[in-house]
């Protein structure tokens, strides 16, 4: 009896046992499917880029490149329509900009304070607390852009619109500086300590050491930070579809309301587009520039991380 | 003489010290004015939305009557599409981390998918409505369903899932791994017996960031054009007829608690941004029980977990 299993695991641990080769089959397959489902993050890319692509194509029949590149005015739904893009862009750049100038240096000096200034105890606890504004339905923000800062506004600002471009600002800012602030921090971490070290020796002060040491030497990781802020507040849709009115809008000026390219989508998404009509299209052409303008955007960013990093 | 040396010196220390102190205030100034922002957030949807919160609220179906108006449809449509997201997005996901931890070659494919993972959490959400819009509801002829919005969601925290969990995988030592393949175990069992389950924690963590993420996310459902008025509810998954289970509410038009408060906030009355706010806390609240619990399973397993 003993020796018949002992010779049945010796049959076993050959390779060429069938249970042996059925394992080994079973292993190929789960890695494949393993595969299969890493790979797949790649389809979700490429169906964006390629539906983007394949329905904002028939649209550049109706509308030549020039006019949709020059052209002063959107208003794909109207009677009268006209198809430049350039409100949109402006909008969403303006909305950007305004967000960007509330998160960087909110998030800068954030990250300095919460890495060089204060106690592991400290940290632990208001690290997550401030990574609850990243948190918070982007809806709900839209409530407080609209309900509460733009009353607020209006009593510094007296003929402040009810929809406005710089509440809606003001709110990405606040929203985005969990993301500029998270990954600042972790890079101005990653500093090694002797560096510190080395500037306190020679004398500097917290302040010098922040601003002259860890500052430059982190400066390509807070790079990424900041793209992924730019990437955030580029995109952000619903705080400026509640705050900032919808109306496209070629103008500088941050009081008056706008439309941003995310608006327009979800404008037109709201209503009953028939599939394949040129207002349709036009949402995936709006989608499409969104788009590229993130990955400019990502592109430069890598651009200035590699830069940074080789002046090491 | 000595005092001419010292001097300006003295000076200039106390110049370098009132700028580091100048710096500190700046630093707590900034934190103090994004929590503060963070309370004026919450006191103010509480001031105006709690003393509208009442079991009517969220048994009611919305209304041109805002007083009558309550969340019904949309909680349910919530529930429904987190469902559906998660069960598109965990296999997926963990999957995914598995295989980039445990299996992949460094090879260019291996290369190209870490990319685009990288480059697919930066991709603005509401691309993905238009994908979804393009690929599910037309080319696949899904329709505007809780099916199609539950895939649309699944992808969009696809990137969260996968980086949690490949973080929580590489945390394992290596000693795990070599003790399992020691006493015979085929990399599968070890996966399957002692990497998931060491991971789990992490990988929970990772899962309910995402579905806090998906929650609260508006954008890419109006695309994929959600309902903004529904006074109906999904088909019921348990019927009298057999099998007992039916799977018909996949099919069905929803709503979802973000669309609804979107909805009630874009009319001109008051009254709505009241119901507007109770939504919002409603929102506010399971954002905030999600990111606890994750919070306080990482904690948990940071505290269990010594190797």
């Amino acid at each position: 009896m003993a020796k018949s299993s002992s010779q049945k695991l010796t049959e076993f641990t050959a390779a060429n046992h069938p249970v042996r080769r059925l394992r080994r089959f079973k292993e190929k397959m789960i890695e494949l499917i393993l595969f299969l489902a890493a790979a797949s993050s790649v389809f979700v890319t490429l169906g964006i880029v390629g539906i983007l692509v394949t329905e904002s194509l028939p649209f550049f029949a109706h509308v030549s490149l020039k006019d949709f590149l020059t052209d002063t005015e959107w208003t794909p739904l109207f009677e009268n329509a006209h198809y430049g893009i350039l409100p949109l862009v402006c909008g969403t750049f303006l909305s950007t900009l305004i967000a960007l100038i509330v998160a960087i240096p909110l998030g800068t000096i954030s990250a300095a304070y919460l890495s060089e200034y204060v106690s592991v105890g400290l940290r632990e606890i208001l690290k997550p607390v401030l990574e609850l504004l990243a948190a918070i339905p982007t809806v709900v923000y839209g409530y407080f852009a609209l309900l509460f800062v733009t009353p607020l506004l209006q009593k510094i600002i007296p003929d402040l619109g009810g929809f406005n471009v710089l509440s809606a600002g003001l709110v990405i800012g606040i929203m985005i500086v969990p993301y500029v602030s998270s990954l600042s921090e972790d890079a101005m971490r990653s500093v090694p300590s002797h560096l510190r070290e080395a500037s306190f020796a020679m004398g500097a002060s917290r302040f010098q050491t922040v601003f002259r040491v860890v500052i430059p030497s982190a400066f390509s990781g807070m790079t990424s930070a900041y793209v992924l802020g730019i990437s955030r507040a580029l995109g952000e849709t619903m705080v400026v579809a509640i705050a900032a009115g919808m109306q496209p809008n070629l103008t500088l000026n941050p009081t008056q309301p706008a439309a941003t390219i995310t608006a327009f989508i979800v404008q037109v998404s709201l209503g009953d587009l028939p599939h394949g009509s040129v207002g349709y299209q036009s949402i995936y052409v709006a989608g499409l520039t969104l788009l590229i303008l993130t990955l400019s955007f990502n592109v430069i960013g890598m651009w200035l991380r590699k830069k940074f990093q080789e002046k090491e | 003489m000595m005092n001419g040396v010292q001097d300006p010196l003295l000076r200039n220390i106390r110049q370098r010290k009132m700028v580091d102190f100048i710096f500190t205030l700046a630093g707590l100034m900034s934190l103090l004015f994004a929590l503060l922002t963070l309370l004026a957030l919450v006191l103010d949807l509480a001031v105006t939305g709690v003393p509208r919160l009442s079991l009517d609220f969220f048994m009611n179906f919305p209304s041109r009557f805002p007083e009558k108006a309550g969340i019904l449809s949309a909680w349910v449509g919530s529930l429904c599409i987190m469902l559906t997201t998660s069960l598109c997005a965990i296999p997926l996901g963990v999957a995914a981390g598995i295989y980039l931890e445990e299996y992949a070659p460094k090879n260019w494919m291996t290369q190209l998918i870490e990319l685009n993972i990288v480059n697919l959490a930066g991709i603005p959400s509401i691309t993905f409505g238009l994908m979804a819009l393009g690929i599910f509801v037309y080319k696949l002829g899904l329709g505007q369903s809780i099916l199609t919005a539950g895939l649309t969601l699944g992808l969009l925290v696809l990137p969260i899932i996968i980086v949690t969990t490949r973080e929580s995988v590489r945390a394992i030592p290596n000693s795990i791994r070599e003790a399992s393949y020691a006493v015979g175990a085929s990399k599968w069992q070890t996966i399957r017996y002692h990497i998931l389950p060491y991971s789990s924690g992490g990988i929970l963590t990772g899962v309910i960031i995402s579905l806090s993420r998906a929650i609260g996310e508006t954008a890419p459902l109006i695309t994929i054009g959600a309902l903004t008025f529904v006074a109906f509810l999904p088909t019921s998954p348990v019927t009298s007829d057999f099998p007992f289970i039916s799977f018909q509410w996949l099919k069905d038009p929803f709503t979802v608690l973000p669309i609804q408060m979107f909805n009630w906030l874009s009319r001109p009355q008051p009254e709505f941004h009241v119901n507007a706010a109770a939504t919002g806390i409603v929102l506010l609240l399971m954002t905030l029980l999600l990111n606890g619990v994750a919070i306080y399973i990482r904690y948990r397993f940071r505290q269990k977990m010594k190797w």
